[in-house]
């Protein structure tokens, strides 16, 4: 798979997670896409951190764009029938009340306890946290998109991040182009395996403990 | 007794050395026509409290640019690389601030409370320094309110009392930052008289308001 196939994968298998009625919240990146393969028949309100509930789509002509409607990257979108606008407060308010029911986060590095290192590469890239630690300890559930290594091959998945975390023991599910690992007390559990990749290759890949379900099933976008 | 002012009265209230808030979440709901005109006025070694570094060419972005910054108080700085320049130089001093800890101590600076207790952080650099408050056995953060001299608003639509409405995802930090100002300045495309608003619909009460100004 190249790596487009490879993303495609995970976006499509996160989006199954859901059920009609749920509040998520995307991260910038690759779980924006996310939003683009929902199944057919379940409708998710997305909650965007800079303040509305019901994000959509831009409008396909930039001559429509509402430069009042932003994501939380700056970028146009728009509102579905039924969203609501509200300040910072609310907007964190409803984040860290456990009122958030799904976060998507990409990510650095993801270790077994389920802390997670995403904002800072000390000495390179000091973006800011922005809302990322409030969403990571407010939402119900935290699934983190990545690929399962990094741009040279080095494993994503620890034992224990070596960069600043962004959360303690906050990850309960990661979903890679390798396959769907749930966080578990004892390592990452891994549920689904990825078509074509063998466990011995998961293995090598991965540096933190791994667990191997019995009942291993193939990962289908 | 109408709030509404001019823009040169209005900016000649900020003065070098103070601490300013700006509301807007990268630059959408913040003041361009405020940011532009302290530029052009000279004002410096502000602190600014925003939500981001706004970009390079736009929103508070644009006083960091021109130099304008002496500290910076945002959850983050990553679509403005003349933030990241200056961290490096150590020519703009920047704190960190997860977004909800920031639009939270905003609250508490503008409602009277000293404090508050946050899971968010917890575990990671910014528990650095901060009191850790055990409550039911969660582990919680103790963070401080925070105030301004000045707070400029991006709004979309002001009565002569000051009452104001904002428009789609401008609201934003907007709101919080017009209550824990000395002074507030806020900046709209549209005043109407008292009574236009209908009060039901305000979202930011007159009171919180010193000045307006109609771009």
């Amino acid at each position: 798979m190249d790596a487009k196939a490879r993303r495609e994968l995970i976006v499509k298998r996160i989006a199954r997670e859901f059920k009609s009625g749920d509040v998520v919240n995307l991260g910038i990146g690759m779980p924006t896409q996310v939003a683009n393969h929902v199944p057919a028949g379940v409708t998710v309100l997305l909650q965007s951190e800079n303040g509305f509930i019901g994000l959509a789509p831009a409008p396909s002509d930039p001559a429509l764009f509402d430069w009042d409607l932003v994501n939380a990257g700056g970028q146009p979108v728009g509102i579905v029938t039924g969203g609501c606008f509200f300040d910072s407060c609310t907007s964190f308010g409803i984040i860290r009340g456990g009122h958030v029911d799904y976060t998507v986060l990409g990510t650095l590095e993801v270790d077994q306890q389920g802390s997670i290192a995403n904002w800072m590469v000390p000495g390179k890239m000091v973006p800011g946290m922005g809302g990322a630690m409030d969403l990571l300890v407010g939402a119900r559930k935290v699934i983190v998109a990545t690929d399962h290594v990094t741009k040279d091959g080095a494993p994503k998945l620890l034992e224990r991040c070596r960069l600043p975390l962004t959360a303690l023991h906050a990850v309960d599910v990661v979903v890679t182009d390798m396959g769907y690992f749930e966080v578990t007390p004892d390592g990452f559990q891994m549920l689904e395996i990825a078509p074509g990749i063998t466990i011995a290759e998961v293995k090598a890949a991965t540096a933190g403990n791994l667990i191997i379900t019995p009942e291993l099933k193939v990962m289908t976008a | 007794m109408s709030k509404v002012t001019t823009l040169e009265h209005a900016m000649s209230l900020v003065k070098d050395g103070m601490t300013v808030m700006v509301g807007g979440f990268m630059a959408c709901g913040t003041p361009e026509l405020f940011m532009d005109a302290l530029v052009e006025r000279g004002v410096q070694d502000l602190t600014i409290i925003c939500n981001d570094g706004g970009l390079p060419e736009k929103g508070v972005g644009k006083l960091i640019s021109n130099n304008r910054v002496k500290k910076l108080i945002a959850s983050h700085v990553g679509l403005n690389p003349e933030v990241g320049k200056r961290m490096n130089e150590q020519t703009m001093a920047v704190e960190l601030v997860p977004q909800g800890t920031l639009a939270e101590r905003i609250r508490c600076g503008g409602a009277g409370i000293g404090g508050f207790l946050t899971p968010t952080g917890f575990g990671t650099v910014v528990m650095e320094g901060k009191q850790v408050i055990e409550v039911g056995g969660t582990p919680y953060l103790l963070e401080l309110p925070l105030r301004a001299d000045i707070a400029l608003l991006g709004g979309h639509q002001a009565d002569t009392m000051g009452n104001l409405v904002y428009r789609r995802s401008t609201r934003n930090f907007n709101p919080p930052m017009a209550t824990a100002a000395e002074t507030v300045i806020a900046l709209v495309r549209e005043v109407v008289e008292a009574g236009e608003i209908d009060p039901d619909f305000v979202h930011t009460p007159g009171i919180f308001v010193d000045y307006i100004v109609k771009a």
